[in-house]
């Protein structure tokens, strides 16, 4: 299967009631996949007229309770940044998938990881956060996805997972099953009609003095906790590594072609990979940093991760960065020449 | 050729039209029914019939790293523009087939490429389905590298096409057995 029909099905097994979305490429396998998939399974599927109407569809069949979704690529996730904002702001549960194309404008169809800053800094305006997943293959995003309907609901908030061309497009072979299966709130804040009970109000309005404060507080409490409990990353053969490449998504894929080359050529490399970008492995890269290692941070980007990786490191070691922009896509030559290049700079600590 | 260092990068490339995309999905399918790591990769965006179109398929005994070939072990052409291409980006020491129904001057490679020349149209166009000129390239493909057989391909046929095509399935497995057996008379493998 490929990545974006494999997410789909991930979509409808981890229990998506209600998808939503706007064509773009290269994500359309996923609306052509759940225009098919979801109305067998006897549930909604609606093609928007916009991106906009998109995600604010998406804000009202997840107001009553329901497990909804959209997906979109680059430009369309820009213009569904209200909606995740609200969603945020209203406490609730959304995921959204971003199989990232070129950009700024318009850009390319070409595979590209340039949206980092725009998913883990919550493109939208006001102080929230989204989970972000990074995965690496076909497998870990139908994985990702399944875990990110269950940590929708269990922390009441948008959940994004941040693919590119290359996953989207590319075909492995995948296992389809539901592994994660977490205790989750009863959703009794659900607008569901107000029969024998009281009225249930899903807002992200606060105009009482100090109410807005209050409510960014609560959303802080939770962001920390998710901080403290979600962290997803992988590491490879760090112990004896002069040098760590740290990279996430299909550009981990690459690095760790090139990885494997450097070993077999004797350099002490290994990498980290953080699986999810936010929460991101802070802690992990900073103890990694203890040691006196040079880091290096590959992304098809002109560097946004990189800033993470700065901050996690903290100053005690150098921080290298190999990126390509605008729907590159850097070879494992590349990256195996910027490694050897590194193993100098190794020799001789600053 | 199997083993824990078994590691197979393969491009194949054409316009589109020739059945590229399909003969890379039969060849990742195929691999899979037998138990090994796989990936595809296709060029995607603005491909129409006429453009040009490529994929990439990459087939392991091991985890797959990177499912983007720079460096094919081995490439399959089935037009001229595709051999101009990629053809200096294969490896030293690895396998070009090409088809030679629409490529008629020999390439200018390293010597240490094996060439493979297969007159896939023409053998498709006897088999009366001149569609079937990717299964030929296949099937000479897996004749010569040996990991997996035309055989092998034939049964993993019927789960890579669209049920709509499966009238097709006899004439495309006689176009894969086809190349085995080109190859097998003039390469005397």
């Amino acid at each position: 299967m490929c990545g974006n029909e494999a997410l789909a099905e991930a979509a409808i097994i981890a229990g998506c009631d209600a998808y939503f979305g706007y064509p773009i490429t290269p994500q359309n396998e996923v609306p052509a996949y759940m225009a098919r998939r979801m109305p067998q399974e006897g549930r909604v599927f609606v093609q928007s007229e916009s991106e906009l109407a998109a995600i604010s569809m998406v804000f009202g069949a997840s107001a009553t309770g329901k497990r909804a979704m959209t997906s979109s690529s680059s430009p369309g996730i820009s213009l569904m940044q209200e909606g995740i904002s609200y969603l945020a702001g209203a406490e609730l549960p959304a995921v959204v998938v971003n199989v990232m194309r070129g950009g700024p404008g318009l850009g390319n169809i070409a595979p590209s990881q340039a949206d980092y800053f725009q998913a883990t800094r919550g493109g939208g305006h006001g102080d929230y956060r989204t989970i972000v997943f990074g995965p690496s293959s076909v497998q870990e995003l139908v994985d990702c996805m399944i875990l990110a309907f269950d940590l929708a609901d269990q922390y009441l908030m948008p959940v994004m997972v941040l693919a590119d061309g290359i996953l989207g497009q590319m075909m492995e072979p995948v296992v389809l099953e539901k592994k994660t299966s977490r205790e989750l709130p009863a959703k009794d804040w659900a607008l569901t009609g107000a029969k024998d009970r009281d009225q249930n109000i899903v807002r992200s309005l606060w105009l009482k003095e100090g109410a807005l404060e209050a409510h960014n507080n609560k959303l802080q409490a939770r962001y920390e906790q998710i901080q403290r409990d979600e962290v997803l990353c992988e590491q490879y053969e760090v112990d004896d590594a002069e040098i760590v490449v740290v990279a996430y998504g299909i550009a981990a894929r690459i690095v760790r072609g090139a990885v494997t080359r450097a070993r077999a050529e004797g350099i002490k490399v290994g990498w980290i990979r953080p699986i999810t970008l936010w929460p991101f492995p802070t802690e992990e890269i900073n103890k990694a940093a203890d040691e006196f290692r040079i880091f290096l941070n590959v992304e098809m980007s002109s560097g946004q991760m990189v800033e993470d990786v700065k901050l996690a490191v903290a100053g005690k070691t150098p921080v290298a960065f190999h990126g390509r922009p605008g729907g590159g896509v850097p070879t494992v030559d590349e990256i195996l020449d910027k490694i050897r290049q590194l193993t100098l700079r190794a020799k001789i600590p600053v | 050729m199997t083993g824990k260092d078994f590691y197979e990068e393969i491009v194949i490339a054409g316009f589109g039209g020739q059945g590229i995309m399909l003969a890379g999905k039969l060849l990742a399918q195929t691999a899979m029914r037998a138990g090994k790591e796989v990936t595809y990769m296709p060029s995607y965006g603005a491909e129409v019939r006429g453009g040009t179109a490529n994929c990439m398929v990459v087939i392991a005994d091991r985890e797959i790293a990177c499912p983007v070939v720079s460096k094919p072990d081995s490439l399959i052409v089935m037009n001229k523009a595709s051999l101009n291409k990629f053809g200096p980006r294969l490896k030293n020491g690895g396998l070009l087939i090409m088809n030679s129904s629409l490529i008629d001057s020999k390439p200018e490679l390293d010597d240490s490429i094996e060439v493979v020349a297969v007159p896939a149209d023409e053998l498709a166009v006897e088999l009366g389905s001149h569609k079937s000129a990717n299964m030929v390239a296949i099937g000479a493909y897996l004749q010569k590298r040996e990991y997996l057989t035309p055989e092998d391909a034939a049964q993993a046929l019927p789960e890579t096409i669209a049920r709509r095509y499966h009238k097709m399935l006899g004439v495309n497995i006689e176009a894969l057995r086809k190349g085995g057996e080109f190859v097998r008379s003039c390469c005397g493998v």
